[in-house]
């Protein structure tokens, strides 16, 4: 019994986790540093202005609105080439194609291009989109050097060949979480495939897929590598808008053939090649402020959304 | 075997010929709508897959040129007539120059200067933070930290190269002294901040899948909780943990923000991690936008990218296959 | 005179290379209960979803042979599944109710079907839930989520939700498997009130159940149908040897 009563001393054990505790605490640390860094110095330049004006005085006054309105136009579009695209080829992948071989050459094809580094991607967005596809709708419609050029609706397309993969997988995994139970009891009441896929499985897919999506959003906001030389731009004296007129009455669009302002861009070229770096310091720090807001909303978003998701699924 | 059926003789069979209302009932329905509505997912999807293909067939298409046009070998040296008649062998990138060199060599080294050192800082400190959110921490605490981690994942690259460069270069410069101000180092630590959250959470998640009854069986027999973690755990998801590594390192190859802000961009054939040095992708970004479509420079930036893709390509399906044999082994 | 529903005849069923379910032969009586009995992995389950062909769903899954419901063959090119699985209920081993309200899974069935009018809808739910014999304990919180409902509350809703369809047939998958004592007797319970209007057949692991439940009784072994009998003559005077030591308890 006396045995029992000895504490037994695990020092190498101690050592250890207290080293893991710590290395984690260095982490923890460093982050918030940096973070705290970036709120401090960001936040004094932060204002309604800095947001909406333009730069000024060669970029070094003035604020980030055409980036930011870049960045909100330039992902729309993508949003809008890559969820439908995704979501649909998702669920045509889980719900309807059998299981082969092929089927699961292409989910493992899937699953590792979302490794394959951007920059890659924006190579394809320049052979494929700009001079491809570009460059023949030009010979084609004869409107001279309009689409075989850099332009936002290039970069769209490309950061949505990006997020293609981010948004299939996200929709496979949540279709996936659907339990086979739930299917069987549809089908067992002697629903179709489509009305069983409308009922019981997209609503409980849905935030799942919404997750997704939000995710690919933040990813496309925050990428910088692909559009490099895909049409971002330094500056740009006017918004990439046209009017769009029926008659008399006119709607200002986005434009898709014009150069953008990006705010991921923005921070870059600021930081790296603007004629005095120190000066636009200030501007590069509010930037950076408003781009990790940014990403950090949409991600507790998405991460708020997958909560809910997984507590309805972990009710079943 | 055919079950004995001597007690139910007395069942009536109905006639077959004569077609029950069960039969009407059940006779087959054409369901235009559901049929539609499949063959626009499948176009959908073979769009995707459309898509998928060209990304392959376009890349390797322009970068394959560059075999025709430059040549395999110029990729790796030049051999350099001097003004006196001799020959050097040079392992340059100057793509720009008048006799243009193409070797990767530099930029290869450069890569792995930056990938190999970043990926082993992540490797300590990711692997320690899986451990700690798996097993140290207390539950409501890893509730906490976990969607955390995730989102500093999703912190933009620009955004790490931008505090490399206005904060992390000065620190250091400051504090080693370095041969560059902009180096190898200073991009690691910045490759740092994205692979730790990679590792961490695929450490996590390969620790968490393994059975609680391993740790209770360990418990058991006395062990304390290093032990368990050393000799029980860790072992258990060692390829789960590898393939977070590769899947790191793969990671860390394709970076191309962080490297192209804080590696100083000089391709430099060096083995000095102070040194300024040159990345793959960095060349990439910073000389695509200058070269004209068909020129030999175009397409040796295209098979820079071949060689980008199929080693992420290669790193990533190794990671899943590690993975996938771990799911195996683990579901009993 | 007992007629006959369904009549299997020379039935195979392969897994890819894997042979499930060997030369099956069977008559399953109409309005009556048929039992199939067996240890676990004998092909009973497979054998039952082969009769509203849930198999289907299965990739890779090859069948050989026909089942005749009201003699016309299910796996006739004609037929329709869809159909088909709207005269043929399925229970399940465990309760697989949607998340969504009690309301709404009863009368899935129906909405899936058209059937719009709530009028009709409210007089299914009620008519479903009294069969089931549920309506004395949910009829006040019918907008509530099932899945608040008790286990084997839940279990005989999916019963409801199964007959809501009007089938013809309702097979049942170990329905009281993973149910209490309690619970179970009142599916056995709504089991024999249901045979005056639906043929019904029960997959079940639990001897002491066919017993009770069924009129016929067929036992099931490496995917062989051994026996096939009055549920007294499989239980007291069974002729093969293999259903004497699995009824007796001797093995499974």
């Amino acid at each position: 019994m006396e045995q029992l009563k000895q504490k037994h001393k695990d020092v190498q054990g101690i050592i250890f986790i207290n080293l893991i505790r710590l290395l984690f605490l260095v982490l923890v640390i460093i982050l918030l540093l940096l973070l705290g860094k970036i709120v401090v110095e960001g936040s004094g330049i932060l204002s309604l202005e800095f947001v909406f004006d333009s730069p000024r005085n060669n970029m070094t006054k003035g604020g980030i609105g055409p980036a930011i309105f870049g960045t909100i136009a330039v992902t729309f579009i993508m949003i809008l080439f890559a969820v439908p695209l995704g979501v649909f080829s998702a669920i045509y992948l889980n719900e309807y194609a059998k299981d082969t071989f092929f089927t699961r050459v292409i989910r493992t094809s899937i699953n590792n291009l979302a490794g394959v580094p951007s920059i890659v991607f924006g190579l394809f967005g320049l052979g494929f989109f700009i001079l491809f596809i570009g460059r023949n709708i030009d010979d084609v419609l004869e409107t001279g050097l309009l689409f075989g050029q850099p332009a936002l609706l290039w970069a769209s397309a490309t950061l949505a060949v990006l997020v293609l993969p981010i948004v299939i997988v996200s929709t496979l995994e949540a279709l996936n979480s659907v339990p086979k139970t739930h299917r069987d009891a549809s089908y067992g009441l002697g629903a179709t495939k489509w009305q069983t896929i409308k009922h019981v499985v997209l609503p409980q897919a849905r935030p799942g897929i919404l997750t997704g999506t939000i995710l690919a959003i933040s990813r496309g906001a925050g990428e910088t590598a692909p559009i490099l030389f895909l049409g971002a731009a330094f500056f740009l004296p006017n918004l990439p808008v046209v009017d769009l007129c029926i008659g008399d009455y006119c709607i200002p669009m986005i434009n898709p053939t014009e150069q953008f302002m990006y705010l991921a861009y923005h921070i870059f070229i600021l930081a790296t090649q603007s004629s005095n770096p120190t000066k636009t310091l200030p501007i590069q720090y509010g930037s950076t402020l408003v781009l990790i807001a940014l990403t950090f909303l949409l991600n507790i978003t998405a991460i708020l959304f997958r909560y809910r998701f997984r507590k309805i699924l972990g009710r079943l | 075997m055919i079950a004995e059926q001597s007690h139910i003789t007395d069942i009536k069979t109905p006639d077959r010929s004569q077609e029950s209302s069960f039969g009407k009932k059940i006779k087959k329905s054409i369901r235009i709508k559901e049929r539609i509505i499949k063959y626009f997912f499948a176009v959908n999807g073979a769009m995707a897959l459309v898509f998928i293909i060209l990304i392959f067939v376009f890349l390797f298409k322009e970068g394959f040129k560059a075999l025709e046009h430059i040549g395999f070998l110029d990729f790796i040296y030049l051999d350099q007539v001097q003004a006196d008649g001799s020959v050097k062998r040079v392992y340059e990138w100057y793509p720009t120059s008048a006799e243009a060199r193409y070797s990767l060599v530099p930029l290869i080294l450069g890569t792995l200067l930056t990938a190999i050192p970043g990926t082993i800082i992540s490797t300590i400190f990711g692997v320690a933070a899986g451990i700690y959110l798996s097993e140290v921490a207390n539950p409501k605490l890893k509730e906490f930290l976990k969607p955390m981690i995730e989102l500093f994942a999703g912190i933009p690259t620009v955004v790490l190269g931008f505090i490399m460069l206005a904060v992390g270069a000065s620190f250091f410069n400051d504090l080693l002294n370095p041969v560059n101000r902009l180096n190898a180092f200073i991009a690691s630590l910045g490759l740092s901040f994205v692979i730790i959250p990679i590792i961490a959470s695929l450490t996590e998640d390969a620790l968490h899948s393994i059975p609680n009854d391993l740790r209770m069986a360990s418990y058991g027999l006395g062990a304390t909780k290093w032990q368990t973690i050393r000799h029980v755990i860790l072992p258990a998801a060692f390829s789960g943990v590898s393939a977070s590594i590769i899947l790191g390192f793969g990671r860390a190859i394709g970076e191309t923000m962080i490297v192209l802000m804080a590696s100083g961009n000089a391709a430099n054939i060096t083995a000095n991690i102070f040194e300024s040095v040159r990345t793959m992708t960095a060349t990439i970004a910073a000389e695509m936008g200058e070269v004209s479509q068909g020129s030999d420079h175009y397409y040796a930036l295209f098979f820079i990218g071949i060689v980008l893709f199929t080693i992420t390509f290669f790193l990533n399906l190794i990671a899943e296959i590690v993975i996938s044999k771990m799911r195996k082994k683990n579901t009993f | 005179m007992k007629e006959v529903k369904i009549s299997v005849n020379n039935f195979d069923l392969y897994y890819g290379e894997k042979q499930a379910l060997k030369n099956i032969s069977i008559e399953i009586p109409a309005k009556k209960v048929t039992a199939f009995i067996g240890p676990s992995g004998c092909g009973k389950s497979t054998f039952l979803r082969v009769l509203n062909r849930m198999n289907d769903l299965i990739d890779h899954v090859k069948i050989q042979g026909e089942v005749l419901i009201e003699g016309v063959n299910i796996y006739d090119k004609q037929i329709d599944v869809v159909n088909l699985r709207k005269r043929i209920g399925m229970v399940f081993q465990k309760s697989n109710l949607f998340p969504k309200t009690i309301y709404e899974n009863l009368i899935y069935g129906l909405k899936i079907n058209g059937i719009r009018d709530k009028k009709v809808l409210d007089e299914t739910a009620e008519k479903t839930l009294k069969q089931a014999a549920l309506w004395n304990e949910v009829y006040d919180r019918l907008h509530e989520p099932a899945l608040s409902l008790s286990g084997g509350q839940q279990q005989r809703l999916c019963i409801a939700r199964a007959l809501a369809v009007e089938p013809e047939i309702v097979l049942m998958d170990e329905p009281a498997s993973a149910l209490d004592p309690l619970s179970t007797a009142k599916i056995e319970e709504l089991i024999h009130e249901l045979k005056t209007k639906y043929t019904i057949v029960i997959v079940t692991h639990n001897m002491q159940q066919a017993a009770r439940v069924s009129d016929q009784t067929a036992f099931f072994y490496l995917g062989e149908l051994i026996e096939y009998d009055k549920t007294s003559k499989i239980f007291t005077n069974p002729t093969k040897k293999q259903t004497e030591d699995y009824v007796t308890g001797r093995f499974g």
